[in-house]
């Protein structure tokens, strides 16, 4: 058993510490998350110069061939630094979805375009009224001579707006919440009768309401066999997830750094407020819960890579679960120890507070997870 | 014993109800309701409809122009108001200022202050914290000096308050200032009462976490008053600023707010969807509903239990601060449910949608776009007023001798 980074990763990790010290001060995430963007297009060329966007590629598509605990390491850091540019879509999910279910041609045509920051992409999956349940897709596809006429709503599509391409699930066949018939299809943003309302995020980020009337594609679009997209959708989703439980720990332990910085310089009643116990124990708190969700999120991206769907449901959602509410506790408690401070938007915390509550609603919240987990239990 | 409203109690309920049906605006209970921006107008209009019905200042005594109403009936005319979606009635000038100056001011500043404030014609903010002085209030160092003048005797008050809330519509603002740095920093305070149009004060915005404007930092620089708004006695101040803070304790629990809530969250989730099923369904969810019901149930007659035995004459004692850390955590449970109900819904951010004027398409449910900033901004209340550790410490050493 090893539990250390190697040599090129620690390089990767102190590269974008570096990063985020120099480049992503809180004052410039602030001015990006008003951008109409919403994100920087010069960080994300940075990104591919620093090869993060090509991590998680095989080399005969122009990636470096790294593993999940190498995007985990990189999702960490871009959780300590607040960081709004959309990784998670474009990477994790999109690019994990090609990497693994794309045809040779797919594959050539967007793996190095992603690698090399040319391509933004985005998966338009879950729909209203489905919460997190990925089998839920209303949304239809119409076979039409060799090709598919798209119909439906996707909802909180995560960067919708800036995706050059969407990654769009849709039924082949089926009714909303059968497993099988679910298929998904490459689509250009710009394809006729699909509409993007793109809005900000709690966070500070971007995502879409995306409508598609009559959207017209090739056959050449489908990504995987036709109707077989459940399993897809759940690897690609379970792995968004392992990367989220990443992303909050790196957020938690920034956040525990400010907070401890506070109780040391913050004084009431002639003495720093850590100096007392009922702060103490509740700064302690949150450390163990850090470090528990730490080791649970490094669960997750060992088990993210598995062959085995189950073992891999497993960890992701025990992971997503207990890091959901690490987060959520940590993040309420980093709040109430600032005092007025904490519910202030000029200082950092209130935006690590909200960024931790939107990780724990992305991708199935606390009990979501803890009822898959759970569910579990009975099939075993 | 008996925890049955008497028929006197209900026939007053329903009275209540009468006049909310027949009185409050519907454009005013729909803001409410849908967690719209509430504008100062707002909340002045409602006053007045009040004051023209004789129930302006319910936990007043009639001698000042209140109903004079026992707990219970305060009790079923808030539970009202706040089912009904009424706006609320904010608690500086009525339940802060107006207890003090009932309690401690001379009869001149009872005669022109409690009239106005229950008329809804001045509108009051707080001057109590500072940037260094929070929790450690009495560590507060924004200086009056006084000045002997043949014109009059005035005080020249410079130094900054801070987390004043709406002070960016205010008439007044009341004031804890040091008069004195001599013996020990309780006894150096004084309450004074400041016209907010005095030259040399200047209101400055901090947006709070939800995006939104409610406080202020306010700044004073060298600003007259005159020495005849002093309340009560010369750096007597303290007494009077724990006995403005027992009140405030007892309006934060509110009972009827977090009912309203809790209709709200039901009503949710049975319209929200999970597994092809509406979300109440969900035993997880449901039990999250169930066991804050049952902490809210709890509060409800601790509430009243409290509010009775302190009868009307005295001042809430330390029992209120109980009634603080739970009415406190159930409006951030509630509040957090009701986010939580919206899955990923919760992420958009709309603050357009607030506006009560915005006619656009809603970002899923028409009911989700406050929420999640409902659920962030409320992390004040457990930190305002007194923190809950403050609190804690109150009924730690008022309670329990400890």
């Amino acid at each position: 058993m090893d539990f250390n980074y190697n040599e090129e990763q620690l390089a990767l990790q102190d590269t974008l510490r570096r990063f985020i010290s120099k480049d992503y001060g809180f004052e410039q995430r602030r001015a990006l998350a008003k951008s109409a963007d919403g994100f920087s297009r010069d960080h994300w060329r940075q990104f591919a110069d620093l090869g993060i966007l090509a991590l998680p590629f095989p080399e005969d598509f122009g990636g470096l061939n790294g593993n999940a605990v190498d995007s985990m390491l990189v999702m960490e850091m871009l959780g300590r630094g607040l960081v709004l540019e959309p990784y998670l879509a474009t990477v994790i999910l999109c690019g994990g979805l090609i990497r693994d279910n794309g045809s040779q041609v797919q594959k050539e045509a967007l793996l190095p375009a992603i690698a090399g920051g040319e391509l933004l992409m985005a998966l338009a999956h879950y729909e209203a009224g489905g919460r997190y349940e990925t089998r839920h897709v209303a949304t239809g596809a119409k076979a039409d001579g060799d090709g598919f006429v798209l119909n439906g709503t996707k909802a909180v599509v995560l960067a919708g707006a800036a995706a050059g391409k969407l990654i769009i699930s849709a039924r082949t066949s089926g009714a909303p919440n059968d497993l099988d018939g679910i298929s998904l299809f490459l689509v250009e943003h710009n394809a006729p009768g699909l509409t993007v309302r793109s809005y900000a995020t709690q966070d500070g980020a971007r995502a879409a309401e995306i409508n598609l009337a009559n959207v017209r594609v090739t056959g050449d679009a489908l990504i995987g066999a036709q109707g077989a997209a459940l399993p897809m959708v759940e690897r690609a989703c379970d792995y968004a997830a392992a990367a989220l439980c990443a992303e909050a720990v790196g957020a938690m332990a920034a956040l525990n750094e400010v907070t401890l910085e506070y109780l040391k310089t913050r004084k009431q009643f002639g003495q720093p407020i850590g100096r007392f116990q009922a702060l103490q124990h509740r700064m302690v708190d949150m450390v163990v819960a850090t470090e528990q969700a730490r080791s649970m999120a490094t669960l997750a991206a060992v088990k993210a890579d598995s062959a085995d769907a189950l073992e891999r449901r497993r960890a992701v959602s025990a992971a997503k679960a207990y890091v959901g509410q690490s987060a959520r506790g940590v993040g309420q408690a980093a709040v109430q120890l600032h005092g007025g401070m904490g519910v202030v938007d000029e200082l950092n915390v209130s935006h690590y507070f909200k960024r931790l509550t939107m990780i724990n609603a992305t991708f199935g919240d606390a009990d979501h997870h803890l009822g898959l987990f759970s569910d579990m239990l009975l099939a075993a | 014993m008996d925890l049955n409203f008497t028929s006197e109690e209900q026939a007053f309920r329903a009275e209540v109800r009468r006049f909310l049906d027949a009185r409050l605006p519907a454009d005013l209970s729909g803001k409410v309701h849908g967690g719209k921006r509430l504008q100062k107008d707002d909340f002045m209009r409602w006053q007045k409809i009040l004051h023209q019905q004789g129930w302006g200042a319910t936990m007043w005594p009639t001698e000042f122009g209140g109903t004079g109403w026992n707990a219970v009936q305060q009790h079923i005319f808030e539970e009202e108001c706040a089912d009904a979606c009424a706006p609320m009635q904010l608690p500086f000038g009525l339940r802060m200022v107006a207890p003090v100056i009932m309690a401690f001011g001379n009869k001149a500043q009872q005669d022109y202050f409690l009239p106005r404030i229950v008329s809804g014609e001045d509108w009051w903010c707080q001057g109590y914290s500072e940037p260094g002085s929070g929790s450690d209030l009495a560590s507060l160092k924004m200086r009056a000096e006084r000045v002997v003048a043949t014109e009059g005797d005035h005080y020249i008050v410079t130094g900054q308050k801070t987390w004043n809330t709406l002070g960016q519509y205010a008439d007044w603002i009341f004031c804890l200032v040091r008069t004195s740095t001599e013996g020990r920093q309780q006894e150096g305070i004084s309450f004074l009462l400041i016209d907010m149009k005095t030259p040399g004060i200047t209101v400055r915005p901090i947006i709070m976490l939800d995006g939104e404007h409610e406080i202020n930092e306010v700044w004073f620089e060298d600003v007259k008053v005159p020495a005849q708004n002093l309340v009560g006695q010369e750096n007597k101040g303290w007494t009077y600023a724990k006995f403005l803070l027992g009140h405030e304790r007892t309006g934060i629990a509110g009972v009827g707010r977090c009912k309203r809530l809790l209709k709200d969250l039901k009503a949710m989730a049975r319209r929200e969807m999970a597994n092809a099923r509406p979300l109440i369904e969900d035993q997880r969810f449901r039990d999250r509903i169930a066991q804050v019901e049952l902490e809210l149930m709890a509060l409800e007659v601790t509430n009243l239990r409290v509010l009775s035995a302190e009868g009307k004459k005295h001042a809430p004692g330390p029992e209120s601060s109980i009634l603080k850390i739970k009415g406190s955590e159930i409006q951030q449970t509630l509040t957090e449910l009701m986010m939580q109900a919206l899955g990923q819904y919760a992420l958009p951010w709309l603050p357009e949608a607030l506006d009560a004027d915005w006619r656009g398409v809603p970002v899923g449910a028409d009911y989700a776009a406050p929420l999640s900033g409902h659920y962030f901004n409320f992390r004040k209340t457990t930190i305002y007023g007194g923190s809950n550790e403050i609190q804690k410490n109150i009924i730690a050493q008022m309670i329990l001798g400890l």
